[in-house]
């Protein structure tokens, strides 16, 4: 083997234009179904098997006392893809663990019903179903599928019978400034509408006011809405100017309720980067110490390529361990980053250098 | 392991780096090294040991033991090259040092294989640090050579350098040796530790493909022995980092040689965390303050100084990153902690942790079986008194302490015989910036530990030894002044004539201590006579070693005199010239009738030390540090700061001019000094005295013993609580001088019997300002 995902490559860098829109050129079918790896669907207040996160009351205090060293968390992510190598049979399994965490995605002005099916028939058969066999991982399939409101029926409906969770990025995704009440009662048309999973946007414009408390009390209005449906707080790290900013409002998410911190919309100038993350999850470990919620992440946005899907999840397991590598408690936002996953797959099983046309596309 | 069984534990699995090609060169070389003399391999003699896979246990290859023949073989190939390596001038020795850079990178992962194997430190640290710094010093040297005729006009390179690397940074201490000698146009015999010879073996081929003059760089491989013939030979310098034992005793045997001398030793260095400090990225910051290869780093951070509010949550935090911590085979690519270096090392972390008192706490990190291999560890609730807080372990091994204000931090982080590195976190920038300058050390990182560069000075104060590695500072390490001085004849006091005149009026010269003239504690004084027969011009106190005890606790008291402003010293030093200005005449007339000088050379004595005091009271506000170019987002202050305190012994042949030539670059600086005058004519001394007390210089800033140099050199020398000792003295006490100081290693500036023409800028000048100041690095990263 491998695909040598060599330590040569360039560290993971900041994808500004990469957004977490599926990428036009994808195009395929619907696959047949096949039995499909178990996917843990939401239960009512339980959170894969843990208590889901009831939130706490606002403490300022400790929003106050984040610190964030900017330099020094860049160094901690500028090494860790030297510090950390997969390969071999194990590059694989994580590979095929990182499928198993997309989000599969497509967010634009021109989805229709028709493409939502071939995102769907994707995320049922991610990868061609020889080389599963020959990895002797049948049946895998993405973690989710993420669309815009409009598009949650028509992916209930293709995915239906597959576990497949449907989440849908709502409350004036990606700005996040229509009228609060619009916003709210998106999220239960798209509850309504089947999906099980709510990717919110905060404004941004309490965390750079410093309005702690209209932060969290929109995040639990937000919370409240989505009922049942589990919620994924986007802060749109790009767009709060610091790290500092970044870990209060982790922990003004958090304290509300969220049950996901999710970086990006993917249309930020800056989506997701090791940096931020490594913020996230910093307060995200420190939120379980405090209160024993396991809370979850998700990256969005600019992770394209296989190598920086190992990397990432080498920071979950450092970080945070290895119960966060689980679709309960961590998702990539991401697109093209199962067509690059596909390509190292196919050259694990056979040895050689794939292309892109020999795997179907969404 | 099935990939689905992989799926479900998510384990790292292996990723080892080949040793393939390292393998092949050893092959290559029959696994049999000789020595590299003079461009080329000797035979691998009889004597020979083996170098060894601490990971493994397995045998590498065998290496010479170096003789003393080998060693004086290879001095002589280096003193027979450096005449023509230093006529090939600046230019020419750049283009040869940017091939050596050129070249490491070439043969970048060689290096890399062949330092973990042969030193057990994980591929990513050998392939990410030491050998990209590694490039780094060779191509930053290649400039200095190439800017040598510019900018540093008038330095001669000191000749041929004997130059000790230890086992820890094999390669890259080759480097941080090498590059500035070469570049300033000396050659070297280097010898490479025992444990750890095969980089240096392999950086010798590259020399050839440099294509290197035959014998500019010598590699002698060999066990101690063949150090300290190193350190016997005939060489201009020895360039030693290792152990502060051994370093006292390289101190010991260069003494009186004349031969200069630079140490990088040992460490205990302080890693302070605040209660405002991004905590997790201080716990990161430890990942590679102490578990950074092994914990086996000089300026490793293995002092843990936590603020008592937020210990509680660091050292949890901290325990849980531990766990996540990987030990195991050093060139497996995902490897946090690698091997220890020897069986023999392994042993002694051991037995130092066995029996400690406080609690310990060991990752259940799983420890390959065979090799050397030793757990990162944790030791809290220590107190300064135990004995793990003060002595190095160079292990993977933390102890921990806590504090509750700064200024307690920053008497703990001292609280140590060494001075080489120290950590500091805290969000709070002037926080920072107050309690860099306080802490004794040569290198500070400021959020953030074990950064280096070749552009940023690195090096220790107290035991961790003297000189800088890196920057325009290291240079000195390798240059001498051109001018080369003549011996310096005794000048002995005036013998008490046969028959003389008592002084109209009995005057009591005494000694000066802390601002008041003290009677001497031995109760017994000298008679001071005239020149040439002349009359008794008055008694001086002889003092002895309790009033050398006192000077210096006097002169540790003032030390307030450190953090007074450039510009308040300069004032300070302008009133004291003024003051001698007005009692010029008078001063005149005591030389003359001391020295028996002329009118005239007098007069110039005088003139000469009025301008002095003022030529050093320009420079307290203008010696300038440096924000060096250090490649991150960040600065690297490089700071000036007073050595402490000087124990000086002033010229005996000019009593005014020599004792302000000492004195005022010294406390222009903010030292404190305890001086020696004149011991053949000493009532200018204690004249001056009064000048100083007229011209606000405080208590304790300046005291004046007299005396006999021979008595009290070696008691200056071996005191614990004075920090350099200058010496000018017409006695033959240079040797002394050295030998003495190793105790703790003090900073010794000594004439070696050599004269100094003290009317001239001879008197004056750099050499001056930099024996008077530590350059201490101070590392800046910033962006938010």
């Amino acid at each position: 083997m491998s695909e040598e995902i060599t330590d040569a490559d360039p560290g993971l860098r900041p994808h500004p234009q990469d957004g977490v829109h599926q990428d036009a050129a994808h195009r395929g079918g619907p696959r047949p179904e096949g039995a499909q790896l178990p996917q843990v669907t939401p239960q009512a207040e339980m959170h894969a098997g843990a208590p889901r996160n009831a939130g706490t009351a606002l403490d300022l205090s400790r929003i106050r006392a984040q610190a964030a060293n900017t330099s020094a968390i860049e160094r901690r992510a500028a090494t860790l893809p030297g510090r950390r190598s997969v390969k071999k049979d194990w590059q694989a399994a994580w590979l095929l663990k990182a499928i198993s965490l997309i989000d599969l995605t497509t967010l634009s002005g021109d989805d229709t019903e028709g493409r939502v099916r071939r995102l769907c028939a994707k995320a049922r058969q991610p990868v061609r179903a020889d080389i599963l066999d020959a990895l002797g991982v049948p049946g895998l399939t993405t973690g989710a599928v993420c669309v815009y409101h409009d598009m949650v029926a028509p992916a209930v409906r293709a995915l239906h019978g597959s576990g497949i969770p449907v989440a849908a990025v709502s409350t004036g995704f990606p700005a996040g400034l229509s009228p609060f009440h619009l916003r709210l009662a998106e999220i239960g048309e798209s509850v309504a509408a089947g999906a099980s999973e709510i990717d919110i946007v905060i404004s941004r414009r309490h965390v750079l006011t410093g309005d702690w408390q209209a932060l969290y009390d929109e995040m639990r209005a937000f919370r409240e809405a989505c009922g049942q449906a589990h919620v994924k707080a986007i802060l749109a790290t790009g767009e709060l100017g610091t790290l500092r900013n970044v870990a209060r409002a982790s922990w003004v998410c958090m304290m509300a309720g969220a049950d996901f911190i999710k970086t990006s919309t993917g249309k930020e100038g800056v989506n997701a980067t090791l940096p931020v993350s490594l913020v996230m999850m910093r307060a995200i470990r420190d939120y379980e110490a405090a209160t024993g919620f396991r809370v979850g992440y998700k990256p969005a946005g600019g992770i394209s390529k296989a190598k920086d899907a190992l990397t990432y999840l080498a920071l979950v397991k450092d970080e945070l361990g290895d119960a966060w590598l689980s679709p309960d408690l961590f998702r990539f936002g991401a697109s093209s980053l199962l067509g690059d996953i596909e390509r190292q797959l196919e050259h694990h099983v056979t040895g050689r250098y794939s292309a892109a046309h020999r795997h179907p596309q969404a | 392991m099935t990939i689905s069984q992989i799926f479900e534990t998510m384990e790292y699995g292996p990723a080892p780096e080949s040793a393939g090609e390292a393998m092949d060169w050893l092959d290559g070389g029959a696994r049999r090294f000789g020595h590299f003399i003079g461009g080329s391999f000797t035979e691998p003699g009889k004597t020979a040991f083996d170098t060894r896979n601490p990971a493994t246990g397995e045998t590498l290859a065998r290496i010479a033991q170096g003789t003393p023949e080998d060693v004086a073989a290879a001095v002589k190939a280096a003193r027979k090259a450096q005449g023509p390596w230093a006529d090939l001038g600046g230019k020419g020795r750049a283009r040869m040092l940017y091939a050596l850079a050129r070249l490491v990178q070439k043969h970048a992962r060689m290096f890399a294989v062949l330092e973990s194997l042969d030193t057990g430190k994980p591929i990513r640290e050998s392939r990410d640090i030491d050998v990209p710094l590694v490039a780094r010093h060779f191509y930053y040297h290649a400039g200095m050579a190439q800017l040598q005729d510019s900018e540093l006009p008038g330095v001669a390179p000191l000749g041929v350098c004997g130059q000790i690397v230890p086992w820890n940074f094999p390669l890259l201490m080759l480097s941080w040796k090498i590059a500035p000698a070469l570049a300033m146009g000396n050659t070297v015999v280097l010898k490479p530790a025992e444990y750890t010879p095969l980089t240096a073996l392999y950086f010798a081929e590259i020399c050839r493909e440099a294509g290197l003059p035959k014998g500019v760089v010598n590699i002698v491989t060999g066990d101690g022995d063949t150090g300290a013939a190193l350190v016997a030979a005939e060489v201009d310098k020895i360039a030693f980092t290792g152990s502060t034992d051994v370093g006292r005793k390289i101190r010991e045997a260069t003494a009186g040689t004349g031969k200069s001398l630079t140490l990088e030793l040992g460490g205990k260095s302080p890693y302070v965390v605040f209660d405002d400090a991004d905590l997790d990225s201080a716990v990161e910051g430890l990942v590679d303050a102490i578990w950074f290869n092994g914990g086996q780093v000089c300026c490793a951070g293995s002092r843990l100084l936590v603020q008592e509010n937020v210990a509680e949550v660091f050292h949890a935090k901290l325990i849980a990153r531990m766990e996540k911590l990987r030990v195991g085979n050093p060139l497996d690519k995902a490897i946090d902690v690698g091997a220890i270096v020897d069986p023999a090392q392994l042993d002694r972390i051991t037995q130092l942790v066995s029996g400690t008192a406080g609690e310990v706490h060991r990752s259940s990190a799983a420890l390959p079986e065979g090799g050397s291999f030793y757990p990162p560890t944790l030791i809290t609730g220590l107190a300064s008194s135990d004995r793990l807080m003060q002595e190095e372990i160079f292990g993977p091994v933390l102890v921990s302490t806590t504090f509750r204000t700064p200024a307690e931090a920053v008497s703990l982080a001292n609280d140590t015989r060494y001075g080489l590195a120290a950590t500091v976190w805290t969000e709070n920038v002037n926080l920072a910036l107050d309690i860099a300058p306080k802490l004794a050390a040569g290198v500070v990182w400021v959020n953030a530990t074990n950064l280096f560069d070749a552009a940023a000075g690195f090096g220790g104060v107290r035991e961790s030894g003297f000189g800088r590695e890196g920057g325009w500072e290291g240079l000195q390490a390798y240059t001498r002044a051109r001018a080369k001085a003549p011996p310096l004849k005794p000048v002995l006091p005036t013998p008490a004539p046969a028959r003389y005149d008592a002084p109209e009026m009995d005057r009591t010269a005494k000694l000066y201590i802390g601002g008041k003239q003290a009677r001497p504690d031995g109760g017994y004084s000298r008679p001071v006579f005239g020149a040439k027969g002349g009359p008794l011009l008055g008694h001086v106190g002889q003092a002895n070693r309790k009033d050398l005890r006192n000077a210096v606790e006097a002169a540790r008291g003032a030390k307030a005199w450190a953090r007074t402003t450039g510009h308040a010293r300069a004032q300070i030093l302008y009133y004291v010239g003024e003051n001698l200005w007005a009692r010029r005449a008078e001063f005149v007339e005591r030389l003359g009738a001391l020295t028996g000088a002329k009118a005239k050379e007098t007069e110039a004595e005088v003139e000469t030390a009025i301008d002095r005091l003022f030529t050093w009271a320009a420079w307290a506000d203008k010696f300038d540090g440096a924000a060096k170019g250090v490649p991150i987002r960040g600065v690297a202050l490089a700071m000036n700061e007073p050595v402490g305190v000087i124990g000086q012994i002033a010229p005996d042949e000019a009593p005014l001019l020599g004792l302000v030539s000492v004195v005022a670059p010294a406390i222009a600086m903010g030292n404190r000094v305890v001086t020696l005058a004149s011991e053949a004519y000493p009532l200018a001394a204690t004249d001056f005295y009064q000048v100083l007390d007229t011209s606000d210089v405080p208590a304790g800033v300046v005291n004046i013993l007299t005396g006999a140099h021979g008595d009290l050199a070696g008691e200056m020398a071996g005191h614990f609580d004075i920090d350099a000792v200058w010496s000018f003295s017409s006695t033959d006490v240079s040797a002394l001088i050295e030998r003495e100081s190793a105790g703790n290693l003090k900073r010794t500036w000594v004439n070696h019997g050599r004269a100094r023409d003290w009317l001239t800028p001879a008197g004056e000048g750099s050499e001056f300002l930099t024996a008077a100041t530590e350059v201490k690095t101070i590392w800046i990263p910033y962006g938010e």
